[in-house]
């Protein structure tokens, strides 16, 4: 068994060669992904742009299904098993139990993934992220999504294994390391996500193949929202993390006090999952007294856990800086934090767009009375990227730069471009969020092919100040798009041409 | 390097750590408690009444309903323009072929009862639709799900023309459902 370990000379730590492999493999995986949902994001980008109008109904109704899987399912679920399997056992000196589970964890996903993306590019699947029945796609499309699903969750159950594992075998002393924590608790929330995934996608397969007559659109909703939104509190949870992870990389910094921080991920266990009832608030059938208790997320004590965390991380980098002697004034400790790193400069954008793009607005569009308003409008696919792009990707191109090194053992490839990459990608999409509400406040829906309406039948002009947001939209995106190459272009050529680390 | 993290489990929260976590707290057991107080002080809310009803069902009662009260037919759509009383039971639906299946006109200052549902309209399935009213100065949304009737109590407050669009994916139609409401002063 000792011989499958490795010690990193820089840090020190015990790596578990296998472990380290499928890490390698999911966080390739989660790249290629990024680069082809980045590809469709600048397609259908340049077609919402009404300036531009780029592709056909067809082609962007499918590319906007493929961004969407590939972007929210593909590319931060390999990066999350990679932090999994990271989490649980590079930090904790410890080995993955079943690297052969782990590779059919990986082929699942790869295989379910392919389906997806082939059925939905050929045109079989045009039935948008959220397949809302009647929609219907190829039968092959939900099997990939099962096989998908299966994938995840045999990668989770493995993560849950080696933490019995680092237990038992005493790798480590005392607590579990927070930021193995903060994933453990995105592992939980990924059960409960999956099992609703499962319990919806299951159903839907067999009624494409016939097997069953129908399923009620009302129950589909009700049920594929338990996954579809959860399945980004996964994300906020591992992104918190990382936001941890990185904090304590950059600066040094160690959480004040780990009591108030793992009583915020424990919060985010048990309350953020309701959330998903905001997608619901103007649907029939749900009673009203349903609705407003699920529309506070539960006594908005999810909002609490975020509250913590947006006052724990930047308080332990506060004190780290001010032990190094940035005592001047108020903020000379954050003046003079690490902003040429480029995990620090992804972390700190990563957690105030997360806080004040996606998280406030996530919580107000998420009342009864403004739900009606800015339901199903762009300004909440502007709040999504707000939380999933600002937030969650943006942190997790934040750790790369220090997954390469360890894990690939490789120099990063291009300083300037990794300095440059989160202030492309998050100055980007915080003005593509942010148009994007402008826009969607005057009622411009999200998931529209022409917001002109020129082949309808009936005429009908938005306010003509729309147009400025959807310009700006599309020089927002643009700008994120160039700040997405730079992160795939760079980190591509360090793992394949960067210098090696012995 | 061997890995031990204290249990710091038992050590109380700093004055800085506590009047934080009190002032959020008590914010967010305020906005919770905003939640069902809006719901009695605002003068819009969701609509809490629906029913289940077959797709073939609330297609008859669409049609007849265009029938009784219709006043004319819109020339390039083909859409029945329908003008029902004050007061009366609407029936509107968008249809499989992505169309509206009426552009209707209402009073100012009455109140209707709008059922919304989706039907086939001779197309091949009853999709799931988003019913956006859109004009200028206001924009309201609300899901029309196959199979279920949901009513929502209108009155419209200014006269004037308004959109009517389809704001969930419902199919390769989905951007040409453009309609219209007129409610005359």
């Amino acid at each position: 068994m000792a011989e499958q370990f490795r010690t990193c000379p820089t840090t020190g730590l015990k790596i578990h060669q296998p472990a380290e492999m499928l890490i390698r493999v999911n966080a390739v995986a989660a790249v290629v992904c990024l680069l082809v949902g980045g590809l469709a994001a600048l397609l259908i980008l340049l077609t919402r742009w009404p300036a531009i109008h780029l592709l056909n109904e067809e082609w962007f109704y499918r590319l906007l299904t493929a961004h969407a899987l590939d972007m929210l399912i593909a590319w931060i679920i390999f990066f999350e098993v990679a932090g999994l399997y990271f989490g649980a056992t590079v930090l904790l000196n410890n080995r993955l139990p079943a690297p052969k589970v782990g590779w059919v964890a990986f082929i699942l996903m790869l295989v379910g993934g392919a389906l997806i993306n082939y059925t939905v590019l050929v045109g079989q699947a045009t039935v948008a992220f959220t397949s809302y029945v009647p929609l219907k796609a190829s039968p092959v499309y939900y099997l990939g999504v099962i096989l998908f699903a299966v994938g995840t969750l045999t990668a989770v159950l493995h993560f849950f294994a080696a933490l019995v594992v680092a237990k038992k075998e005493k790798t480590y002393e005392g607590s579990l390391p927070m930021v193995t924590f903060g994933l453990m608790c995105a592992a939980v929330i990924a059960v409960l996500t999956l099992l609703h995934g499962a319990a919806i996608y299951i159903p839907t397969f067999l009624w494409s193949l016939g097997i069953i007559p129908s399923v009620d659109p009302m129950i589909y909703r009700l049920v594929w929202w338990s996954l579809g939104h959860p399945s980004q509190q996964i994300n906020v949870c591992a992104m918190v993390a990382m936001w941890y992870l990185i904090a304590t990389l950059t600066t040094g910094a160690k959480p004040l006090n780990e009591k108030l921080c793992r009583t915020g991920f424990l919060l985010y266990v048990l309350f953020i999952n309701v959330a998903s009832e905001h997608h619901l608030l103007v649907d029939p059938a749900l009673s009203i007294w349903h609705k407003i208790v699920n529309t506070s997320y539960v006594m908005h004590l999810a909002v609490l856990a975020s509250m913590i965390h947006a006052f724990a991380i930047p308080a332990m980098i506060e004190v780290a800086q001010r032990k190094k002697g940035f005592t001047k004034g108020l903020f000379e400790w954050l003046k003079k934090a690490p902003w040429g790193n480029p995990a620090f400069a992804s972390m700190f954008i990563s957690l105030i767009g997360f806080g004040f793009v996606g998280g406030i607005t996530g919580v107000t569009f998420g009342t009864e009375q403004i739900s009606i308003i800015r339901h199903n409008t762009w300004s909440i696919t502007g709040h999504f990227h707000g939380t999933v792009v600002l937030g969650t990707t943006l942190a997790f191109m934040g750790i790369t730069y220090y997954i390469v090194p360890l894990i690939f053992r490789r120099q990063i490839f291009s300083e300037t471009m990794a300095k440059l990459s989160p202030y492309f990608f998050g100055g980007g999409v915080f003005i593509m969020a942010n148009a994007m509400m402008f826009a969607g406040g005057y009622g411009v829906p999200r998931r529209h092919w022409d917001i002109t309406f020129a082949g309808a039948s009936i005429p009908f002009q938005f306010d003509p100040t729309v147009f400025f947001f959807m310009a700006l939209t599309g020089l927002g995106g643009l700008l994120a798009i160039v700040g997405g190459a730079l992160y795939v272009l760079n980190t591509v050529a360090s793992v394949f041409i960067g210098k090696k680390i012995q | 390097m061997s890995i031990s993290v204290e249990r710091v489990w038992w050590r109380p929260l700093d004055r800085e750590e506590k009047i934080w976590v009190t002032i959020a707290l008590i914010w967010c057991l305020g906005t919770f408690f905003m939640m069902p107080v809006w719901h009695v002080i605002a003068k819009q809310n969701t609509p809490n009444e629906s029913y289940k009803v077959s797709v073939d069902d609330f297609e008859k009662l669409v049609i007849a309903f265009n029938e009784k009260y219709k006043v004319g037919v819109d020339e390039n759509s083909g859409l029945p323009i329908v003008r029902p009383p004050a007061g009366s039971d609407v029936y509107f639906a968008g249809t499989g072929i992505w169309t509206w299946s009426s552009i209707l006109e209402l009073e100012a200052g009455k109140e209707y009862r709008l059922h919304i549902s989706s039907i086939k309209g001779g197309g091949a399935e009853a999709w799931q639709h988003g019913l956006s009213i859109v004009s200028s100065k206001f924009n309201a949304n609300f899901m029309i799900i196959p199979g279920y009737d949901y009513v929502l109590k209108v009155t419209p407050t200014e006269a004037g023309e308004y959109g009517v669009i389809c704001n969930e994916f419902c199919g390769i139609g989905h951007h040409l459902m453009a309609g219209k409401i007129i409610v005359k002063g």
